[in-house]
C-alpha cells in the first residue's frame, strides 16, 4: 500500500502533540510524515519558558524525547521554514528551497509576539519574549544594565517582569489598559494584584500609552508616553500580545479571521478540504486562543479528522490558575459576567491582599465563573462546581468569605460526580483518581501523582488530591496518619523536632516524655537514626545498642544465611594498587567472597559475627574506614574520571567527589543517601539518578537533588547552576539537614520531594533564599556532625565492651555450625537450606 | 569452656551466662545441648526461644529488635522482621507459625535455661 504524504508545518507544543497522537495511533503505517520546524530546536515547553532563566536547560524543557521522530520515521526539517503553499500542485516550498508534496497539510504555525508600531522599537535593548533564543539575548543584555521595562501587563508580561527582577534589574511594567491582566481578571482583582506586585519592588504603570522609544548611540535610554510622562530604561521587553502566524494561509488564499488566524470548523478543517489548522494560528468561532489547552484539544480533533473519526471541537474553557511573582491568580468560567442576568458577589481584603469574586446565575442556583487573587486554594473546587453545574448551597457568598462560625464549607470534593475534572492540566477526572487509590491501595499524594499524573502539572489541584485521599482511605478504614507507630502519637518530623529542641539523647527519655510502652522494630531504629543525625554518638553504646536495626547492630550487612558482608569506604571510587592488594589479601586470609559493587567499591561476604572485629582490624591497619553500607546513611559519592585524565572532563570530578564523600560520611538519614559527581555533560557518573548529583560545567558545577534509583527510578531535579565548590557544599549542608529533619521514616529523597508542596521552587526558597529562616541552623547542625565524625569501626576496635558483643554464642567459642559453604566459580557460596538438610555437614543435634 | 549443667526439679538445666552479660532489651545466643537458643532480656524478664527464624531459615532471632505490641513482649527477626511473642514463641504476624521456647530462671545473677524446649507443636530445629 503506498503511503500518503502528511506535512505538518510548525513543531511547537501543539505541532508536537499532534505528531505524538498520530504516532500513538500508529498512523506512520499509512502516512509519510514530514514536519518543518522554524526554530533551531524541536518542540519545547513554552508555557514554562521562564524556567530557562531559572536554570532549566533547553534539553530539560524539550518535549521531544531523543530520537523520537527519527525512530518513528518522521522527517524533520529543523531550522527550515515553509515559505509558500502551492495548493494547485499540493506542494509546500521551504525557505531553503525544498519542495515537499502533500496529500494532507496541517498548519501549526503558532503566533508571533505583537510589537506595537512604536517609533524607536528597533533600538538595541528591545526584545520580545517568546523563544529560548529571545531569553538568551535578554539574559546577555541584562547582565550589563540596571533597569528594564516590560510593555504589556498581561500574563506573559508579568512573567517577564518576574524574570527581570530575578536577574537583579529595577523593573517596571507598563500597561496600556487601566488595569493589569485585563483579559483574565477584573478591576477588583487587578488592584490587589498591583499592590502585591509593587510590594515586591516592581513599579506598575497602567493607563500608559507608549508613544516613543528613545535611544542614544543605538541603545535604549528611555520611553515616552502620550501623557508626556517619561521612564528611563536600558531594556524594553515587548509582551503586548500575540498575533497568529497566518501569513502562509493568507498568501495561499485560505480564509482568515477578521482578527487574524486561519479559519477552521469544529473538525479543524480550513477552507481547503486537504488543509487543517491547529493551535494559536487557528481562528475558531471568531477568535484565536493563546492557551495550550485549546491547542491540545485541536490536535486531538485533527487526528480524529485525519483518521476518519467524528470528534468535534466544543467550546473552549479558558480557565486558568497561576502563580505570578508569588501571587496566586485564578480566573474561571465566565469571569467577567458577560451572560445577561448574571449576578456577582465579591470579597475584597486589601489588608491581607485577597480578592474573590463569583459570578452566579440569575436564580443564584449555579456558579458561572469567578476571579481569585491572592488566595486561590479553592480554585479546583470552584472550577468543578462551574463545570458540573451542580446546585449551589443556599448562601453561595459563603464560598468566598473567610470561614466563620457556621459558615458554609465548600461542598466537599467527595460530593463531586465521578466525571468532574480534578486536574485540568492533565485532564484527570475524580473517578479515575478514586479508582486508582482504591485498586492500588495508595496512601500518599506522591503515590497518587505517580499513578494518575494528576497534580504533576501546575499543582493547584494537590489540596483536592489530599482531600480525596483522606476520604478514600477513611472509607477503606485506614487512617491517614504520619504517626511513627503504636508507641508514639507523633510523626517522625515532630519527634525529630522534640528530640532536637529538648536535647533528648536517649530512647528511654524520648518514649518516657512523648510515647508509651516499650517500643518496637519500627520506632527504635527510627529513633536511633534521629539520635545519630542530631548527636552523632556511637551507635553501639549500650543505651543505643538495642535500638539498632539489623545491619547497624553489628556494623555489617546481614546476608540470607545470617553471615555478614563487609564494605570498606573507597571515597570517590579512587583506589590505589596497595589498597587493592590489601583487600585481596584480607579476603583470602578470612575466607571471604569478594565482589565489586555498583557504588564503585568492594564488598566482602561470608563473615561470621566473631570474625568481624578481626577483619576490621586488618582493614583499619591497611588504612580503610567504615563504608556505612550497613546504615541508612551516606553510601558513596561516585565519580567519573574527570579532567585529570579524561579528554572531555571540564572539572576535577574525582577530587570533588572525594571531598564530598569525606565531608558527609557518617551522616545518618531517614534512608540511604547516594551521590555522584560527573566531570562533564556526558554524565558518566550518572549523577542525575542520585539523591544529590553534581555535574561539572565550564563555570563550575550544577547541583541536582532528589533523584533515586531502585524499583521506581526518578531523575533528580536541577536545583542551581554554575556553583563553585564552597557554595555547592553550603547548599548541600542545608538540603541534607532539611531532608533529615522533615522526611518520614524510610522515605527516600524522591518520595519526600514528590510530597513537598511547591516542589523545586519551594526548595530554592527555603534553601537559597532562606524563606523560613532556618539556613543558619541547618548549617550549624551539619557542622556538628561533620566535626564529630570518627570511624565507628575504629572506635569499636578500641572498646573491649563493644568488642565483646561480636560473638555467636555467649557461652561457647564454637563458630556457627549452620554456616555452610559450597564452591562456585572461582569462589564459594552459602549452601541453601535444602542442601544443608541433605546433611553435607553435621547440623544441630535433634 | 564446658557447658555448665544442673539438675533442677529432675530436669537438666544449663547456666548460660550472667544477667549483666546481656544489655537490657537485647538478646544473645546460647549453645545448649547442640541447639541454638536465643536468650532475650525484655524489661525485668528474661526469655528463651529457638534461634532459628522459620521464615528465612537463618539462625538469627537473638539479634532482633526487642519491644512490645499492645503490651505483649516481642522480638522481630532481623531478616524479614516477622515478630514473635517472647512468652510463647507465637508468631504475631502468622498464626500458623510458632518457635520453641525454654523455661528460664534467674538465680544469683545467673541465667539458667532448661535444656529441653517446652512441649507442643512448633517450627524449629
Amino acid at each position: 500500500m503506498t503511503k500518503k504524504n502528511l506535512v505538518v508545518v510548525g513543531n511547537g507544543m501543539v505541532g508536537h502533540r499532534f505528531l505524538e497522537l498520530l504516532l500513538e495511533h500508529g498512523e506512520t503505517e499509512r502516512w509519510n510524515v514530514v514536519t518543518f520546524c522554524e526554530e533551531p530546536r524541536l518542540a519545547y515547553d513554552r508555557v514554562n519558558l521562564t524556567s530557562f532563566l531559572g536554570g532549566k536547560s533547553p534539553a530539560e524543557l524539550s518535549l521531544v524525547a531523543p530520537r523520537r521522530y527519527e525512530d518513528a520515521g518522521v522527517t524533520v526539517h529543523l531550522g527550515d521554514r515553509a515559505a509558500v503553499i502551492d495548493r494547485q500542485r499540493k506542494r509546500v516550498l521551504s525557505a531553503e528551497g525544498r519542495g515537499i508534496p502533500y496529500d494532507v497539510l496541517v498548519l501549526a504555525t503558532g503566533s508571533a509576539p505583537l510589537v506595537p508600531p512604536i517609533p524607536g522599537r528597533d533600538a538595541w535593548g528591545c526584545f520580545v519574549y517568546r523563544t529560548i533564543d529571545d531569553l538568551k539575548r535578554i539574559r546577555l543584555w541584562a547582565a550589563q544594565i540596571q533597569t528594564g521595562v516590560v510593555i504589556g501587563g498581561g500574563l506573559l508580561g508579568l512573567e517577564a517582569a518576574h524574570a527581570l527582577t530575578r536577574m537583579g534589574l529595577e523593573t517596571h511594567v507598563v500597561e496600556f489598559a487601566p488595569r493589569l491582566m485585563a483579559m483574565q481578571i477584573d478591576e477588583g482583582g487587578a488592584q490587589i494584584l498591583r499592590c502585591k506586585i509593587e510590594a515586591l519592588g516592581v513599579s506598575v504603570h497602567t493607563g500608559k500609552n507608549t508613544t516613543r522609544i528613545v535611544s542614544r548611540g543605538g541603545r535604549v535610554t528611555e520611553i515616552r508616553f502620550a501623557d508626556g510622562g517619561v521612564l528611563s530604561t536600558e531594556m524594553v521587553v515587548f509582551s503586548a500580545g500575540i498575533s497568529a502566524r497566518d501569513e502562509l494561509a493568507r498568501n495561499a488564499g485560505l480564509e482568515v479571521g477578521e482578527r487574524g488566524g486561519i479559519v477552521v470548523d469544529e473538525r479543524c478543517r480550513t477552507s481547503d478540504p486537504d488543509i487543517l489548522a491547529i493551535g494559536e494560528c487557528a481562528s475558531y468561532r471568531g477568535r484565536t486562543y493563546g492557551l495550550v489547552g485549546p491547542g491540545y484539544q485541536m490536535a486531538r480533533i485533527a487526528v480524529s479528522t485525519l483518521t476518519g473519526g467524528d470528534d468535534r471541537l466544543g467550546v473552549f474553557d479558558m480557565s486558568t490558575k497561576l502563580k505570578l511573582m508569588g501571587v496566586e491568580v485564578a480566573s474561571f468560567g465566565d469571569a467577567h459576567g458577560t451572560q445577561p442576568g448574571s449576578r456577582v458577589v465579591a470579597f475584597t481584603d486589601a489588608i491581607s491582599g485577597v480578592y474573590k469574586k463569583l459570578v452566579l446565575s440569575s436564580d443564584r442556583q449555579k456558579l458561572l465563573g469567578g476571579v481569585l487573587v491572592g488566595e486561590a486554594s479553592s480554585y479546583g473546587q470552584l472550577l468543578s462546581l462551574t463545570q458540573s453545574r451542580a446546585a449551589l448551597p443556599p448562601r453561595p457568598e459563603q464560598l468566598i468569605l473567610p470561614r466563620l462560625e457556621g459558615g458554609a464549607a465548600l461542598p466537599g470534593v467527595d460530593g463531586l460526580p465521578d466525571g468532574a475534572t480534578i486536574c485540568t492540566c492533565q485532564n484527570v477526572g475524580k473517578g479515575v483518581i478514586c479508582k486508582a487509590i482504591r485498586s492500588q491501595e495508595l496512601t500518599s499524594v506522591g503515590a497518587v501523582k505517580a499513578a494518575t499524573t494528576a497534580g504533576t502539572g501546575c499543582g493547584s489541584c494537590v489540596p483536592l488530591l489530599n482531600e480525596l485521599l483522606a476520604c478514600e482511605m477513611k472509607r477503606a478504614g485506614k487512617k491517614v496518619s504520619r504517626n511513627l507507630c503504636e508507641h508514639f502519637p507523633h510523626s517522625r518530623q515532630e519527634l525529630f523536632h522534640l528530640l532536637r529542641v529538648q536535647g533528648i539523647r536517649s530512647f528511654d527519655e524520648l518514649i518516657g516524655k512523648h510515647g508509651r510502652g516499650h517500643g518496637c522494630e519500627v520506632c527504635k531504629p527510627a529513633v536511633a537514626s534521629m539520635l545519630s543525625s542530631t548527636w552523632n554518638e556511637h551507635v553501639l553504646e549500650d543505651r543505643h545498642l538495642g535500638l539498632q536495626d539489623t545491619n547497624d547492630r553489628f556494623l555489617a550487612n546481614i546476608q540470607r544465611d545470617g553471615s555478614y558482608s563487609v564494605v570498606p569506604r573507597v571515597p570517590g571510587g579512587e583506589i590505589s594498587p596497595e589498597q587493592l592488594i590489601a583487600l585481596g589479601w584480607i579476603a583470602r586470609k578470612h575466607g571471604l567472597y569478594s565482589k565489586i559493587t555498583g557504588a564503585q567499591r568492594v564488598d566482602l561476604f561470608g563473615a561470621r559475627l566473631e570474625q568481624l572485629p578481626h577483619i576490621w582490624r586488618d582493614l583499619v591497619a591497611a588504612g580503610f574506614e567504615s563504608g556505612h553500607a550497613y546504615g541508612k546513611a551516606l553510601r558513596t559519592v561516585k565519580s567519573c574520571v574527570g579532567s585529570t585524565w579524561c579528554r572531555f572532563g571540564v572539572q576535577d570530578s574525582v577530587s570533588f567527589a572525594i571531598r564530598l564523600e569525606n565531608r558527609y560520611k557518617g551522616l545518618r538519614a531517614p534512608h540511604k543517601l547516594k551521590s555522584a559527581v560527573s566531570g562533564c555533560a556526558r554524565e558518566c557518573a550518572e549523577a542525575q539518578g542520585k539523591d544529590f548529583g553534581v555535574i561539572a560545567t565550564e563555570k563550575g558545577y550544577n547541583l541536582y537533588l532528589c533523584g533515586n534509583g531502585g524499583m521506581k527510578p526518578q531523575h533528580a531535579q536541577l536545583f542551581a547552576i554554575d556553583l563553585d565548590e564552597d557554595t555547592l557544599i553550603r547548599y548541600l549542608d542545608r538540603f541534607l539537614m532539611f531532608y533529615v529533619r522533615t522526611a518520614d521514616r524510610l522515605q527516600r529523597t524522591a518520595a519526600w520531594f514528590n510530597n513537598l508542596e511547591g516542589g523545586i521552587e519551594y526548595l530554592r526558597q527555603v534553601l537559597i533564599e532562606d524563606s523560613i529562616g532556618i539556613c543558619a541552623e541547618l548549617e550549624s547542625d551539619m557542622a556538628r556532625i561533620v566535626d564529630s565524625y570518627r570511624c565507628e569501626w575504629r572506635a569499636t576496635l578500641e572498646d573491649p565492651v563493644k568488642l565483646a558483643r561480636f560473638r555467636t554464642f555467649v557461652n561457647s567459642p564454637e563458630p556457627d555450625p549452620s554456616l555452610v559453604r559450597l564452591p562456585q566459580r572461582a569462589q564459594h557460596r552459602p549452601a541453601t537450606w535444602e542442601e544443608k538438610q541433605l546433611n553435607l555437614v553435621p547440623q544441630e543435634a535433634e | 569452656m564446658t557447658a555448665i549443667a544442673l539438675e533442677l526439679d529432675g530436669a537438666p538445666w544449663e547456666d548460660v551466662c550472667a544477667l549483666d552479660d546481656i544489655v537490657p532489651w537485647t538478646g544473645v545466643c546460647a549453645l545448649i545441648a547442640g541447639r541454638q537458643v536465643a536468650i532475650v532480656r525484655a524489661g525485668d524478664a528474661v526469655y528463651a526461644l529457638g534461634n532459628l527464624d522459620p521464615f528465612s531459615k537463618a539462625y538469627v532471632l537473638s539479634r532482633g529488635v526487642v519491644g512490645d505490641r499492645g503490651g505483649i513482649p516481642k522480638i522481630a527477626s532481623p531478616i524479614f522482621k516477622q515478630t514473635f511473642d517472647l512468652r510463647t514463641g507465637q508468631c504475631l504476624d502468622n498464626p500458623a507459625v510458632r518457635v520453641p521456647t525454654h523455661e528460664v530462671r534467674i538465680e544469683r545473677g545467673r541465667i539458667l535455661v532448661r535444656r529441653e524446649p517446652r512441649p507442643g507443636d512448633h517450627d524449629g530445629a
